[in-house]
């Protein structure tokens, strides 16, 4: 009796994860699917084609916004890390009413519409004479994306063991040393799950870009944008359905590859998931 | 440890993509480049075959920085902060009469735009509606706003004719209206007999209350997927501009639909639209910018744009060069008498803006 | 000491690009077009159209938490369960939709719920009635739900990894049924979780306007629509900027339910 009760309870849960994986890639596949499409109307099948993959590969435009969408997108990922993980690192040692000021400032970036962002964000690139180009793109980014680093190292900060990092100091390290023998190790996987963050919603961010970038830069999300009025072409849909795809394999290759010798079920600390 | 290798590996994969990338792509232009100079073009996206920009840069050697912007109200705080400079943009009527008037233009050198010429002097007149004198714009691409019917969902003896056929309740939940102040109105106001530039408060307040009991009929207020949408057999009818007919025409074509999508002018007149290239005043390189005016009013540049874009061309000398089948796309290219109840969009005023904001306001949270 | 210095690049940074930006728009929200100070553009939040905007916004925006909050706290329980060591992983899954421009994204569900889109062509397939979906408030929620589901799934995930096995096995060994076990001892362990899945699902919902103009047909009109157009269309900063300050209250209340309920920032999405 007890087995079967297991058993439904087995598919049920079963059943749920299906349905939410269904829910979230759903769109995903619809757009996949359209990117083959011989004709640009996103309700209409026109056949199987791969007239948009060659439209996209000899786009001048496309290829250039898709270079400056991912070198935005990893140059402000991996500035924010570093100011975010060495902020974090000065967080965690301040007493508690200087951190919660400074968290809430954190949080602003992260709850505040994007649209007050970007617009502040434009207004004060004007009131300094900084002209719009591709270095204020890079700034905004950098400025939204710093809390994601920070928000993602402090727990695993928390967690360091204080005691050891002393302990080496003790034993003759110098404090850079002790740290990146000590402390950084134990740290990396929320810097780098905060850097992936970062990365992640630098390529997504359409608003801010909007309102701070200069004449003659695209990124892939202004591009789309741009688009809309005419009708958007369905080689973005192919440029996404690759980058998708490219990440997809990634993910794959990495996670299952690699034979693990550990055998503990799970995160026993967590805070970062990652 | 090892639950992050991956989240590692994709880091690094991206690093050197993103680096190489940056390493072998286009460099930006060099600043101060020799020769001919450069020219900053902000047009909206999709309004341009690309191959014109080529050749452009070939044969005058400037090079260009070619920007895109969606609507005229994305376009008009840009120019306005000033972040960034361009040396000529797009913008339609009414955008450019609110720039004339908070001089944020400069006049244009005719003499450096010999082809301005081949424009249709029918549009050089219309567009004195918006700029007086002719002094500040040349017009680009013109259309009308009219209505789009299915007539796979629409009955012979249902064919709308008029604006107030989008109140018939025939058409619950069929009609697609557009999403923008302007437009709305005046579909409301010249459904009412005003003209669409209407300032009176009371006349503002019909066409507002005219719009509150559309609503309920609405299937969705939209800009630029009615095309879209009416292709797809979303809803029967759908306001809609005139340019993107010929691209509506080919795609039931290509689609074998059980249906076709037919045009109307309204009999109560509507918009004749104009997009015209303006130079701003704080433009670097405004010789280049009327080197490239001129360009896009050669003949054969403006026929290539216009087979690009579909949008109707006011260039005559362009519309010479067309196949008679198309010169005789009434869709496209209506007979003028068809358009003497149509006026073009001004700007009213940053005041008489508001009273429209409002009034829109109100009908959308209505 | 010299951990201080750490966070002097950060400090400076925020204050040159947070701070000050900020600080220029609560000053073109307390002035009108002449410069002169007045409080009519947050006041006018009482408008009958800002009011009834903001207050279908709050609904929408509370109806999306709801259900992100009811779908998501099975989910990561049973990732808890079903979890061999791949935190990472499950973040992958549920970060890797962003990679698909948001644009598109919502695009793509109008696509599916379209009259004549995927979902109605199934039903139609199996000769069922078809369902007019898009443009309705339940397309609007579907897409928020869709967009900041992630945001409360990760936080909720990670409080629960940190519960220890032992406990529960603790409170069965000793009778406690499943819902005594989960209101007695999974909810109230999760609380950190739970609210900053609320605040990060809740004040972004609030804040939309590309989900109502795609997926509700620009019939209902939310906040964030109207700061957009303010913004854009309307071209009135003043007013945008006075309405944002508005909703900046909102985002105040959300840090300081965080930092009641979350002191230790153990609810952190990621």
């Amino acid at each position: 009796m007890k087995k079967t009760k297991d058993n439904i309870k087995r598919m049920a849960e079963n059943f749920y994860l299906v349905f939410i994986m269904v829910f979230l890639y759903a769109p995903i596949a619809t757009l996949m699917v359209l990117s083959f499409s011989g004709s640009k109307s996103r309700t209409q099948w026109g056949g199987f084609s791969l007239r948009w993959y060659s439209e996209m590969l000899g786009s001048a435009t496309i290829m250039n916004a898709l270079q400056n969408t991912l070198v935005i997108a990893f140059a402000s990922a991996l500035i924010a890390t570093v100011i975010g993980t060495a902020a974090a690192i000065a967080i965690s040692g301040m007493k508690t009413l200087p951190r919660t000021v400074i968290m809430g400032i954190t949080n602003i970036p992260m709850l505040n519409a994007d649209i007050v962002t970007g617009i502040s964000l434009m207004l004060a690139f004007i009131a300094f004479g900084i002209s719009l180009g591709f270095k204020t793109i890079l700034i905004a980014h950098i400025t939204f994306n710093i809390p994601y680093v920070i928000l993602s190292v402090m727990p695993k900060l928390k967690q360091t063991n204080k005691s050891v990092y002393e302990a080496a100091m003790d034993l003759g390290a110098s404090p850079i040393y002790a740290f990146f023998k000590v402390v950084f190790p134990d740290i990396l996987p929320g810097v780098l799950s905060g850097f992936l963050l970062a990365f992640t919603m630098s390529l997504d961010d359409f608003i801010i870009t909007h309102f701070t970038k200069g004449a003659g830069i695209n990124t892939l999300s202004t591009l789309i944008y741009s688009e809309v009025r005419r009708g958007i072409k369905p080689s973005m849909y192919a440029l996404s359905t690759v980058i998708f795809v490219a990440v997809l394999t990634l993910l794959i290759i990495t996670n299952f590859a690699p034979k693990r010798t550990s055998n503990d079920r799970k995160p026993k600390t967590g805070g970062a998931g990652v | 440890m090892k639950k992050n290798r991956y989240v590692a590996a994709a880091g690094l994969v991206l690093g050197v993509v993103s680096v190489s990338l940056w390493g072998c792509g286009g460099k930006a232009p060099a600043k101060g480049q020799e020769g001919a100079g450069e020219v900053y073009v902000y047009n909206w996206g999709e309004y341009i075959d690309e191959e014109v920009i080529s050749m452009f840069e070939e044969e005058t050697g400037i090079k260009v920085v070619y920007d895109m912007f969606e609507t005229n109200e994305d376009m008009y705080p840009v120019i306005e902060a000033g972040g960034r400079t361009y040396d000529v943009v797009c913008p339609s009527d009414y955008m450019i009469q609110k720039m004339v008037e908070n001089n944020m233009l400069a006049e244009l050198n005719f003499d450096n735009i010999p082809n301005v010429k081949e424009i249709d002097p029918e549009y050089m007149e219309r567009s004195k509606s918006f700029d007086p004198e002719n002094k500040y714009s040349v017009p680009y691409c013109w259309g009308t706003v009219g209505i789009l019917y299915n007539t796979g969902m629409v009955a012979p003896e249902d064919v709308p004719t008029k604006w107030s056929d989008l109140w018939d309740e025939k058409f619950k939940g069929e009609i697609l209206m557009q999403d923008s102040v302007r437009d709305a109105f005046m579909v409301a106001l010249k459904s009412l007999g005003y003209s669409m530039n209407s300032e009176s408060t009371e006349e503002l307040e019909e066409a507002r209350d005219l719009l509150i009991s559309q609503k309920p009929l609405v299937q969705a207020y939209v800009i630029d997927q009615v095309r879209d949408k009416m292709i797809g057999g979303e809803a029967a009818v759908g306001v809609i501009y005139s340019g993107e007919m010929l691209y509506i025409q080919e795609e039931v074509a290509a689609q074998n639909l059980d249906y076709s999508l037919e045009y109307v002018i309204p009999e109560e007149g509507t918009n004749v639209w104009i997009d015209s290239w303006v130079i701003p005043a704080n433009a670097k390189n405004k010789e280049n910018a009327e080197k490239w005016i001129d360009f896009m009013c050669r003949p054969d540049i403006a026929k290539m744009n216009f087979e690009y874009i579909t949008y109707p061309t006011p260039n005559k000398g362009a519309f010479d060069l067309l196949d008679e089948e198309l010169q005789n796309n009434k869709a496209l290219f209506p007979d003028v008498n068809s358009l003497d109840n149509c006026e073009v969009f001004r700007y009213l005023g940053d005041e008489v803006d508001t009273v429209y904001n409002d009034l829109w306001k109100e009908v959308k949270s209505n | 000491m010299s951990k201080k210095l750490l966070s002097f690049p950060y400090l400076v940074w925020m204050t040159g690009f947070m701070v000050i930006p900020l600080l220029l728009i609560v000053y073109y929200g307390l002035t009108d077009r002449t410069g002169a100070f007045t409080l009519a553009n947050v006041v006018s939040i009482i408008t009958a159209e800002h009011a009834k905007a903001l207050w279908l916004s709050l609904g929408l925006s509370f109806v999306s938490t709801a259900v992100c909050l009811v779908l998501a706290y099975p989910l990561a329980m049973i990732l808890r369960k079903r979890n061999v060591g791949r935190g990472s992983f499950v973040v992958f899954i549920f970060i890797l939709p962003m990679w698909m421009n948001f644009l598109l994204r919502t695009l793509a569900w109008q696509t599916l719920l379209e009259r004549n889109g995927v979902i109605n062509g199934i039903l139609r397939g199996l000769h069922l009635p078809t369902q007019s979906l898009i443009n309705t408030p339940g397309a609007i929620i579907l897409g928020m739900v869709y967009n900041f589901l992630p945001f409360m799934v990760l936080p909720i995930y990670n409080v629960l990894c940190k519960i220890d096995d032992n406990t529960i096995s603790a409170a069965q060994d000793l009778g406690a049924n499943f819902w005594q076990t989960l209101t007695r001892i999974w909810l109230p362990l999760s609380v950190p979780g739970i609210i900053s899945g609320i605040t990060m699902v809740f004040v972004p919902a609030l804040t939309t306007f590309v989900i109502s103009n795609l997926l509700g047909g620009s019939k209902i009109l939310l906040i964030g629509n109207v700061i957009e157009q303010e913004f854009t269309r309307g071209s009135n900063w003043h007013l945008g900027s006075g309405l944002s300050l508005v909703l900046m209250v909102f985002i105040l209340a959300s840090m300081a339910l965080i930092a009641k309920y979350d002191k230790n920032g153990e609810g952190t999405a990621f």
